[in-house]
């Protein structure tokens, strides 16, 4: 079963990421009846058919804009955000937007092209959920991996996981 | 200068840590050249032609006798006995090996040195005023701010994966000497009508191969709110600079697309959530960070020292040096000194090993062991006093390192090119040298007076060609290395882009055609006008008779 790093720790999980291929429309689509994260569209066709469906969270890619997901947070436990190659940081923004513009409170999962030398950065952008890119780890190196989350231990500027800078946590020595 | 305190230590000390474990993962094969690619250019280090290339922060360009100790040690034991002052007064080696990268910067962190972010696609090193805190015409010192900005910006998480490099420069001084014009954010700072002090935020500068001049998005952003203005700026770029196209996707192309009053509009929509927030900066953390940066313990001294004046009359060759590499200081009887990295016998920027100790001798003995690099590719001793400029001449004369033509021709800025870069399309050190092998006569260069000339090996413009009075470009044609000319183009206040002459030239021809542009300009300068104003003057069509002939000129105008 795929891993997913859950608030520090390796866990299993079976989350499908449903991905519509152009043919497809969304409104005709069949759902898996499983947790599945379903593509903005998809979810935009059939949010009323979610409702009350704990398991079905909503992934956006990284030229999707949270704004637009925005009235929708209330109805959501998780939302994935997309890495579609890894030097591609908007996701950084949009969780730190989804976290500390919107109160999220819910799931937020790094999905796509997830490298464990990101993971310090996307847990204090407000990612508490990664799922590191799929048949890239073995099972020993998830395990090591784990200690990237801890590469630094007091960092300069506020962020999501902290939200005061060093010099308002810290009293420094002039 | 800054110094570190634990938090910044241990910050430092992490990163040798995390980087030591990616390069091993990486010889192990379990990052493949894809993934380590970004990981090593935040720490500056490049894979070039003969070997890696490793970039060191030297934030805005300050450095203590301690650090070029280590720069010097770095020289000897893992390069070639020299090291490199960039355009951004960051400092190169251009041949460490891969794997003992991490054992050096073990070692620079033993001396609160880096190299965090001195490239990739993030918030570069911030740049600044060389003569910071000693500058005559300064009104609010810089440097305590660019430490406040390179704290922000290191490791920020949000802006790791930008679209492209992001850089920075603050300026505090009535003329620009740190280029704010076109950095993607210029910061000048200034006082307002009531007396507070804020700054004047530019956006979207740069060179490259689309040079933009930056444009004013806000006349005053207070002190308190300049970090959260920054992010503003960042998180607007971060989410919507483009990212299909690496030759479009600095922040310059967003502005221009959208329009700086839209972007300003994006901006200040996106700021009116951050300000006033925790990144809001406090009257204690300025304090704590400007104690460290306190006017050093001057002696009262008269302004015009006697020896000084006598040195002068008696020894022609240190009056030569004085005129032009000694400049004045805000404390009566001390000196700004400009240790020119410009001998024509060397690459210009290069420093050896031994000049790296002498420079920290100097400094210890005479500059309360600090030395400063410029983004014109020298270093300064920012406070001499008069009394013992002679000596420091004396030493620095010895060791290569007084060559009295500070500001003028052979006083070029010049990027590593073809010699060294992966980027390069042609080669630019030969270029620099073969002009300053041609001006060898310095009452001639003196007669030619104050004049900016600057080497770019590619369109990339590490050589600040854009903004030279007279720029050259290295250019590829089907293979073969060509150098196109530029003139009128200019840093500081008055910053110009320069305009193309015409064609471009095979190496061999370079010294000839400055020779001739100098020739022009001899012949056409009034009174008292330096090269750059007979240029504006003038404009291009005496320059272009004067390279291209009468011939060359009256057929392109009837081809235009």
């Amino acid at each position: 079963m795929p891993k997913l790093i859950k608030n520090g720790r390796l866990v299993d999980d079976s989350a499908e990421i449903l991905v519509l291929d152009e043919s497809q429309a969304p409104e005709a689509l069949s759902l898996p009846a499983g947790p599945v994260f379903v593509p903005m569209a998809v979810w935009q066709a059939h949010k009323s058919a979610f409702s009350g469906r704990s398991d079905v969270g909503v992934w956006l890619d990284s030229h999707d804009n949270v704004e637009d997901l925005a009235p929708d947070l209330e109805d959501l436990s998780a939302v994935a955000l997309n890495f579609p190659k890894f030097t591609d940081g908007r996701a950084y923004s949009a969780a730190a937007l989804l976290r500390s513009r919107y109160g999220f409170k819910g799931e937020i999962r790094a999905i796509g092209d997830v490298l464990r030398d990101q993971f310090f950065f996307m847990q204090r952008c407000g990612f508490d959920a990664i799922q590191p890119k799929t048949g890239k780890y073995s099972d020993a190196q998830l395990e090591e991996s784990l200690a990237s989350l801890k590469d630094f231990s007091a960092p300069y500027q506020a962020a999501v996981d902290q939200p005061e800078p060093l010099f308002r946590r810290a009293q420094r020595a002039t | 200068m800054y110094r570190y305190d634990p938090y910044d230590q241990r910050i430092v000390d992490e990163r040798v840590a995390q980087f030591r474990d990616q390069t091993r993962r990486y010889l192990a094969g379990e990052l493949t050249d894809e993934e380590f690619r970004p990981l090593r250019l935040q720490n500056g280090l490049y894979i070039q032609r003969h070997a890696p290339m490793l970039r060191i922060a030297v934030p805005y360009g300050l450095l203590s006798s301690a650090q070029v100790r280590e720069l010097a040690r770095i020289a000897r034991t893992y390069d070639k006995g020299y090291a490199h002052i960039t355009t951004r007064q960051n400092v190169q080696f251009n041949w460490p090996e891969l794997k003992v990268v991490p054992e050096i910067l073990a070692g620079l962190a033993t001396v609160q040195m880096h190299a965090i972010q001195t490239s990739g696609a993030c918030i570069r090193n911030i740049t600044s005023d060389p003569f910071a805190g000693v500058a005559a015409d300064e009104y609010l010192d810089p440097r305590p701010w660019c430490e406040i900005l390179r704290q922000w910006s290191t490791f920020h998480p949000e802006f790791a994966f930008l679209p492209r490099k992001f850089k920075i420069a603050v300026n505090g001084a009535a003329e620009d000497r740190a280029v704010i014009q076109c950095h993607d954010i210029g910061l000048e700072l200034k006082r307002d009508a009531a007396g507070e002090i804020g700054f004047r935020v530019l956006v979207g500068g740069g060179m490259g191969r689309t040079p933009i001049i930056g444009e004013e998005i806000n006349a005053f952003v207070p002190w308190q709110d300049i970090i959260t203005y920054c992010e503003a700026i960042l998180r607007v770029y971060n989410r919507y600079g483009r990212r299909d196209n690496l030759y479009k996707a600095r922040i310059k192309i967003l502005v221009k697309a959208l329009g700086v009053a839209e972007f300003k509009r994006q901006v200040e929509e996106e700021w009116a959530f951050g300000k006033g927030g925790p990144n809001t900066l406090t009257e204690a953390e300025l304090t704590r960070v400007a104690g460290h940066f306190t006017t050093p313990a001057y002696e009262t001294l008269p302004s015009d020292d006697a020896s000084y004046v006598s040195q002068r009359a008696a020894n022609p060759a240190f009056a030569a040096w004085a005129r032009r590499n000694v400049i004045a200081h805000q404390q009566p009887g001390y000196a700004v000194v400009v240790l020119s990295l410009k001998d024509p016998k060397r690459a210009p920027g290069d420093i050896t090993d031994a000049q790296l100790e002498l420079v920290a001798e100097l400094a210890d003995a005479y500059s309360f062991g600090e030395v400063r690099a410029t983004h014109e590719q020298n270093l300064v001793l920012a406070d001499v006093k008069q009394s013992d400029l002679f000596a420091v001449w004396e030493k620095a004369r010895a060791a290569g390192l007084a060559t009295p033509n500070f500001g003028l021709l052979t006083d070029l800025i010049c990027c590593p090119g073809g010699d060294f870069c992966a980027l390069a399309n042609a080669k630019s050190i030969p270029i620099a040298n073969a002009i300053q092998a041609r001006f060898d006569d310095l009452d001639h260069l003196y007669d030619i007076g104050d004049i900016e000339l600057n080497i770019s090996g590619c369109m990339n413009s590490c050589g600040h060609h854009h903004v030279g009075h007279i720029g050259i470009l290295g250019v590829d044609k089907n293979g073969e290395e060509w150098y196109q000319v530029s003139l009128g183009g200019s840093q500081g206040n008055q910053t110009s882009l320069g305009k193309v002459i015409g064609r471009s030239f095979a190496a061999a021809e370079m010294p000839d055609v400055i020779s001739k542009i100098i020739d022009v300009y001899l012949g056409q300068r009034q009174p008292g006008e330096r090269f750059i104003e007979t240029v504006r003057r003038t404009g291009l069509d005496p320059f272009k008779l004067g390279v291209y002939g009468e011939a060359a000129v009256t057929e392109r105008k009837q081809n235009a």
